[in-house]
C-alpha cells in the first residue's frame, strides 16, 4: 500500500491518503478541514475541487455536480477521489451546492411573500 | 378543510449505485424488497405499512428526489383533484395504472417549490409485512437493522413558499403544524400535515427550486435512535448529525446519507396535532434551536447539503 500526499493549494493544508482511499475520508481521518464536508456519497458537490496535478480514479459522482466535460477539466468531488500518485488540488465548490447559503442562513430569503 | 387526501404514498429517489443502495436501505434501515420492474427500479416498504411499496429506488446520474406521492381516499377524489389542481394554474399530466407496479392511475404535478408531486387512489394492499391482521403479534420478529417503521415524511427545499403553501392548504386539505417566520414576517419554512402527525411534508425556503433534504422514516422510541446511530457507526455510514432533539416538532432524531448522498433520517416522538390547533412558530432568529433543540446552532450542512 503506498501513501500518497494530497495538498490542498487554497488552504495550504497537506495530508496523506492511502492507494484506494477517498481524499476526503483521509481528510476526516486526519483532523484537518482543507475541504468542506457533505454529504461524502458524489450528490451534494460541496466538496468539490479541481485537481491541478496528479493522477487518480472517480468513482461514480452527481452528473449535476460534476458533469462529464468538467471531469475531463479534472473537477472530481473529493469524497469520490481516488488518487493514483501525489496530488494538487484546489476547492472549487459546485455552484449549485452553495447558492442556498445566504438565504436561510441568514434568514432573509429572497423569494418569499410576506404571509397573510 | 378535508379534500380527501389521505397520507404520504410513496417516494422514488434516484440512486447513483442501485445494488448499494439496495443494501443500505434494506440492511441498515430495515426496509424490505417487495418488487422490481422492467425499468430496473426497485421497490421497497418499511414493515408497518399495508400498501405495496412506500420507496422506489432508481437508478440514475444525479441522486435526488424524482417525486413524492400521497394517496387519496378514491378514485372520484383523484378526479376532484385533478380539476381543482388545474383550476390553481398547474399542468396536471397522468400516468396510467401500472407505469409504477401494483399501483393505480396517478396524476403528476409540479409544485411552485419545484417539487414534482403525485395523487393516488389504489395500490396493491399487502398488508404489514411478518405480521397477521387477526390477533397480530406486537412486530416481526426478522426484522433488520434499524428496524424503520414507516417511511414517515419528506423535507423538501425550494422557493415559492407562499404558493406552494396555497396549494397544500387550499387545493390538498393539509393544515399548518408548525412554521419559521424571519424578523419581516416572511415564512421561510413550512410544516404541514394531514393527520395527528407533526409534518407528513415540510418546506424550507431555498433559493434553487426542486432540492430535496431528507426522507424520514419513524422509530418508536429514544433507545431506538440511539441503536440507529451505533448501526451508523457499525456500518461506517456517512453521518450528517445526532442523535438529538428537533425543536419544530420536538421530535428525537438522527440523520445520515445513503451511499449516493440522499439524506435519510429516523426520528421518534414528535408533537402531535389536530385541524383545530394553532399552528406553533419559531422566530428565524432562533433557527438554530428550532432545527437542532441541544446545540441550538445549526450545522452549515443543513442549509447547503442537499441532492
Amino acid at each position: 500500500m503506498s501513501d500518497y500526499v494530497i495538498t490542498e493549494q487554497l488552504n495550504q493544508q497537506s495530508f496523506t491518503c492511502q492507494q484506494g482511499e477517498f481524499v476526503l475520508k483521509a481528510m476526516e481521518n486526519h483532523g484537518l478541514h482543507a475541504i468542506a464536508v457533505g454529504c461524502r456519497g458524489g450528490g451534494c458537490g460541496v466538496c468539490r475541487v479541481k485537481v491541478i496535478a496528479g493522477s487518480y480514479e472517480c468513482a461514480r459522482m452527481s452528473k449535476a455536480q460534476v458533469s462529464t466535460e468538467q471531469q475531463q477539466q479534472g473537477y472530481a468531488l473529493a469524497c469520490r477521489l481516488k488518487p493514483t500518485s501525489d496530488l494538487i488540488i484546489e476547492c472549487s465548490p459546485s455552484p449549485l451546492a452553495i447558492t442556498g447559503i445566504t438565504d436561510v442562513a441568514t434568514a432573509k430569503p429572497k423569494h418569499t411573500e410576506v404571509i397573510k | 378543510m378535508r379534500k380527501g387526501v389521505l397520507r404520504p404514498g410513496h417516494i422514488q429517489l434516484r440512486v447513483l449505485d442501485l445494488e448499494a443502495s439496495v443494501q443500505h436501505y434494506v440492511e441498515l434501515l430495515g426496509l424490505h424488497e417487495t418488487d422490481r420492474d422492467e425499468q430496473g427500479r426497485v421497490y421497497l416498504k418499511a414493515w408497518s405499512e399495508v400498501d405495496k411499496f412506500s420507496l422506489v429506488l432508481r437508478e440514475a446520474n444525479e441522486p435526488g428526489m424524482d417525486f413524492m406521492a400521497f394517496k387519496v381516499v378514491d378514485d372520484a377524489t383523484l378526479e376532484t383533484l385533478t380539476a381543482d389542481i388545474e383550476a390553481f394554474g398547474l399542468e396536471v399530466t397522468h400516468k396510467a395504472a401500472g407505469d409504477l407496479k401494483d399501483c393505480g392511475r396517478r396524476i403528476q404535478f409540479t409544485a411552485p417549490s419545484g417539487h414534482v408531486f403525485e395523487l393516488y387512489a389504489e395500490k396493491t394492499y399487502t398488508g404489514k409485512w411478518g405480521v397477521e391482521e387477526t390477533n397480530p403479534e406486537a412486530w416481526p420478529r426478522a426484522l433488520r437493522g434499524m428496524k424503520a417503521v414507516r417511511f414517515d415524511h419528506c423535507l423538501l427545499y425550494g422557493d415559492e413558499l407562499a404558493k406552494t403553501f396555497d396549494l397544500f392548504v387550499d387545493v390538498l386539505g393539509f393544515y399548518l403544524a408548525e412554521q419559521v417566520i424571519d424578523p419581516d414576517g416572511n415564512r421561510i419554512a413550512q410544516f404541514l400535515t394531514l393527520s395527528m402527525k407533526a409534518h407528513d411534508i415540510a418546506f424550507i425556503q431555498h433559493e434553487e427550486k426542486a432540492k430535496f433534504h431528507h426522507a424520514s422514516f419513524f422509530l418508536e422510541t429514544w433507545e431506538d435512535i440511539l441503536r440507529a446511530a451505533d448501526l451508523i457507526s457499525m456500518t461506517d455510514t456517512s453521518l450528517d448529525i445526532g442523535p438529538t432533539r428537533h425543536g419544530i416538532t420536538h421530535g428525537k432524531t438522527i440523520y445520515f446519507f445513503d451511499p449516493s448522498g440522499n439524506r435519510n433520517e429516523v426520528f421518534a416522538g414528535g408533537d402531535y396535532m389536530y385541524p383545530d390547533h394553532n399552528p406553533i412558530t419559531w422566530k428565524a432568529e432562533d433557527l438554530g434551536k428550532a432545527i437542532f433543540y441541544h446545540d441550538r446552532v445549526l450545522n452549515e450542512r443543513f442549509l447547503t447539503v442537499l441532492t
